[in-house]
């Protein structure tokens, strides 16, 4: 059982940390606010999550994976509500490309 | 071993490069950028360390308050025109503060390494004696009970920074409202957002002072998460700051260091300033922790409201 579980963290984790790599890369490479944005939300969220998901394999205890799973939860409430409103200033301070944005 | 040697290695590097970046940074919204990015990383060294009331303390203030009180000073700057080149000081003050600077680290450093290996310091007796207290945090205990003068004093240097930003409060808007009314579209995220979170945070910040007499928690923590809802919730437009000539509020920011000094005077009776009598202590300590994490949290929120610029 115990081997099985490492083998669940070390994939979770791992396929977590690329995502965490593809968000990065994204945020470095993409070129507009708007799509930097996207590439780092959802990339960390979906990150985050998967390593969530890993190490709670590694933890026998139910209230501390409950913990993880609340930490999870927040970040992914505080990521998505925060690139909303840093998404929403950049229209209102570009009008020029939020038009073409909202036309799209 | 060899694996968390690494991480400690590359974390002590991160450190030290965010610490630079802050310091050296083109201009001052990286600095502070990098400050903050510093404080996480110090937050996670203390974890390291295994003081995670530390970390947690370094993460909420260190990090997150500080970092949300220069980013107000920066755009504060900005309005007001100032140019960021005019920051930039003779040559010779920095070369002084950066001598000093080096000078601490190399004083702290020789203080760290004197430290004769394998010692336990203060830790032994605090265990021994913590038992005939109330609380079994350890940390806590040195907080509140111990060295409950240092407390004391860190809760009533909070409000006097608080006091010393009213006080830049011009006649007009004595008595008025800080900072500037908040509008949010009301189907909008962040009004969503500013309903959502505050009920969470609230449980969150009687959870982490209420683990603080067992477990890392405590009232400056917990006060910090307590000042996040305010700002959150004025932030969000849902309610308006309170006017500074609120006696609810004036109450509200006295009370928690008021319980503590009363509690401590009290103490004379039982033989010393802040002596808690034993069968009391752990009330007594509980009782200072939850008024002083309501006040904190009051305080810190104010701190980052600002002087009065409205009339009530």
């Amino acid at each position: 059982m115990s081997g099985f579980a490492n083998v669940l963290t070390v994939i979770l984790v791992s396929v977590g940390l690329v995502f965490f790599l593809a968000g990065s890369v994204g945020l470095l490479r993409f070129p507009d606010l708007h799509s930097r944005l996207h590439a780092l939300t959802k990339a960390d969220n979906l990150g985050l999550g998967l390593i969530a998901l890993g190490v709670a394999f590694q933890i026998g205890e139910p209230y501390a994976i409950v913990k993880l799973a609340l930490v999870w939860l927040l970040a992914v409430l505080a990521a998505a509500s925060v690139a909303q409103l840093i998404a929403r200033s950049a229209l209102d301070r570009l009008p020029a490309e939020g038009q073409a944005d909202r036309q799209a | 071993m060899n694996a968390a040697l690494l991480l400690d290695a590359g974390l002590c590097l991160l450190i030290l490069t965010a610490a630079v970046l802050a310091m050296t940074g083109r201009d001052l919204f990286g600095a502070i950028a990098f400050f903050i990015v510093y404080g996480i990383l110090i937050a996670l060294a203390w974890v390291r360390l295994e003081a995670v009331d530390v970390a947690l303390a370094e993460a909420a203030i260190g990090a997150g308050l500080t970092g949300v009180l220069l980013i107000g000073a920066w755009s504060l700057l900005r309005r007001a025109g100032v140019s960021e080149a005019h920051e930039l000081s003779h040559w010779g003050l920095r070369l002084v503060a950066g001598l000093a600077s080096a000078a601490t680290t190399v004083v702290l450093a020789a203080a760290v390494l004197a430290l004769p290996p394998g010692r336990e310091g203060l830790a032994p007796l605090v265990t021994e004696r913590l038992a005939d207290h109330g609380v079994s945090n350890p940390v806590t205990g040195v907080l509140l009970d111990f060295r409950a003068y240092d407390t004391l004093m860190e809760s009533i240097v909070l409000l006097v920074a608080l006091v010393a930003v009213w006080a830049l409060t011009p006649a007009s808007a004595w008595g008025g409202v800080p900072g500037m009314r908040q509008h949010a579209r009301p189907d909008g995220v962040l009004a969503m957002f500013g309903r959502l979170l505050p009920p969470i945070g609230l449980v969150m910040a009687v959870y982490l002072v209420w683990a603080g007499s067992s477990q890392p928690g405590g009232a400056f923590q917990a006060g910090t998460v307590l000042a996040a809802v305010w700002l959150l919730v004025v932030m969000a437009g849902i309610y308006d700051e309170p006017p500074i000539s609120s006696g609810l509020l004036r109450t509200a920011l006295v009370a928690g260091p008021a319980v503590f000094l009363a509690i401590g005077i009290a103490g004379l009776g039982a033989g010393a300033l802040l002596a808690y009598p034993d069968e009391y202590a752990y009330g007594l300590i509980l009782l200072i922790e939850f008024t002083l994490t309501f006040s904190i949290g009051a305080t810190l929120a104010l701190l980052v409201a600002g002087r009065a610029r409205r009339a009530a």
